[in-house]
């Protein structure tokens, strides 16, 4: 579990770290908390001749909670998002989430940046940007860009930014208030990555659906949202059910899986049904 | 590449330093290069907490913390929790008297990972300390004693921060 050597780099602000992804190309990848590249690198799935440890970027850091958007730097720990009330007030969906994540000590290390970034199809955050319909903001030696979440995600550890791009905060639209919310997740054990999670937002004629771990990338479905917006529960669960694509692994066939799916979404959806007002 | 690098971390309150490739893992470099055993290598996977430590204020699996990441980290194991004149710690003593430990092996990542949940949360509930304490195994199963135990050292400490106000 030891794994391949490396040149560590720690740079002190973000112009820094993109000249070091500049000189060395795709041989290098930023780090974050570690907690996904790591676990990688000591299985030698990773090799990475520079590894560039984001931590000293301050630009990185901190949550702004505004009237109509709420902005989280992608070196904000799950554990920072969890303790920040203001966030827990404007968008309380984002700490239940967070509070499904593996374990304190985990959470502790792992950002949300590295989450959404990775691009591993187990990860919670994704999902549950493309049901709150956020934005990611990559900088890069062309300047920087927003990704709707949407758009983000490829295949799996496949996504729109660039290899000489990083990650620097996500743009999260704050919902109409009296929006209902859930965060439902299915996992076997604590730290395990979920056999089914769902993200569920429903208010007054809009709704948003998205599931966790069931395709090789996240899974948010327009038929899905646009029959719940209508109040067709089994309409969104049919929609939903057609657009994942899970695979048989160790947590179990594709049948259970599905059956699984349909479960916590109905789940998710009656718990953000009651919630809304 | 992989030249060793000078780590420097302020380990139990005092200064300590070596050399170490950018790869070695915390937990290695706290038990090899210097000699401090009390953070165990259970699963070597960030799943079980046996190697718990506290790092800048924070609860952390230290076989998933590279010790580049840590250079300059203020870092307390289990070591760190003794009393000044060396006998047992509050949350240590309460371990042996509820018996919150069977085989021993994830005690000193349960003491440590117990030692920042009281100070994050003083007056914990049964529930908090179970959710608070998720990231750390027992294969021994001796779940029911640590939370006992747990609990018992935050009445413990408690009552004596009372007593000193």
């Amino acid at each position: 579990m030891i794994p391949a050597g490396f040149d560590y780099h720690r740079p002190a602000d973000l112009a820094s770290a993109l000249s070091i992804l500049q000189t060395h190309g795709d041989e290098a990848r930023v780090i974050a908390g570690g907690h996904s590249l790591i676990p990688m690198m000591k299985l030698r799935m990773a090799e990475i001749a520079h590894l560039v440890d984001l931590q000293d970027i301050t630009d990185l850091k901190g949550i702004t909670v505004g009237d109509a958007e709420v902005v989280i730097g992608a070196m904000t720990t799950q554990a920072e998002l969890i303790g920040h009330d203001g966030l827990a007030a404007r968008l309380p969906l984002l700490r239940e989430a967070a509070l499904q994540i593996a374990d304190p000590q985990v959470r502790n290390m792992g950002t949300v940046g590295g989450n959404v970034a990775n691009g591993d199809p187990g990860n919670d955050m994704p999902g549950l940007m493309q049901c709150l319909d956020a934005s990611y903001e990559v900088v890069g030696p062309d300047g920087a860009r927003m990704i709707p979440a949407r758009e983000f995600y490829e295949a799996a550890y496949f996504t729109a930014r660039g290899d000489d791009e990083i990650l620097t905060r996500i743009v999260i639209p704050v919902p109409a208030a009296g929006t209902g919310y859930a965060y439902v997740k299915q996992k076997r054990k604590i730290g395990d990555y979920a056999t089914a999670a769902a993200a569920v937002l429903v208010g007054k004629g809009g709704a948003s659906v998205a599931m966790t771990n069931l395709a090789d990338t996240p899974v948010w479905s327009e038929e899905a949202s646009a029959a719940l917006a209508a109040g067709d529960i089994e309409g969104a669960v049919a929609a939903m059910l057609d657009a994942i694509d899970p695979q048989e692994d160790m947590k179990g066939p594709v049948a259970f899986k599905k059956h699984v799916a349909a479960v916590i979404l109905r789940r998710a959806i009656a718990q953000a049904q009651a919630r809304a007002a | 590449m992989a030249n060793k690098m000078h780590v420097k971390l302020t380990l139990n309150g005092q200064q300590v330093e070596g050399l170490a490739e950018p790869r070695t893992l915390l937990i290695h470099f706290l038990r090899e290069n210097l000699n401090v055993t009390g953070p165990h290598i259970g699963c070597e996977t960030s799943h079980c907490g046996a190697c718990t430590v506290d790092m800048n204020g924070k609860s952390v699996k230290s076989c998933t913390v590279f010790v580049a990441q840590a250079n300059g980290a203020e870092v307390t194991t289990v070591e760190g929790l003794v009393n000044p004149d060396g006998s047992l710690g509050v949350i240590q003593e309460m371990f042996r008297e509820h018996h919150g430990l069977q085989c021993g092996f994830c005690t000193p990542g349960m003491i440590t990972r117990a030692h920042r949940l009281l100070q994050e949360n003083p007056r914990p509930t049964e529930e908090e300390v179970r959710f608070g304490m998720a990231g750390n195994l027992c294969r021994c199963t001796g779940y029911q004693n640590i939370v006992k135990a747990i609990l018992a050292s935050a009445d413990m400490l408690n009552a004596q921060k009372e007593a000193a106000e």
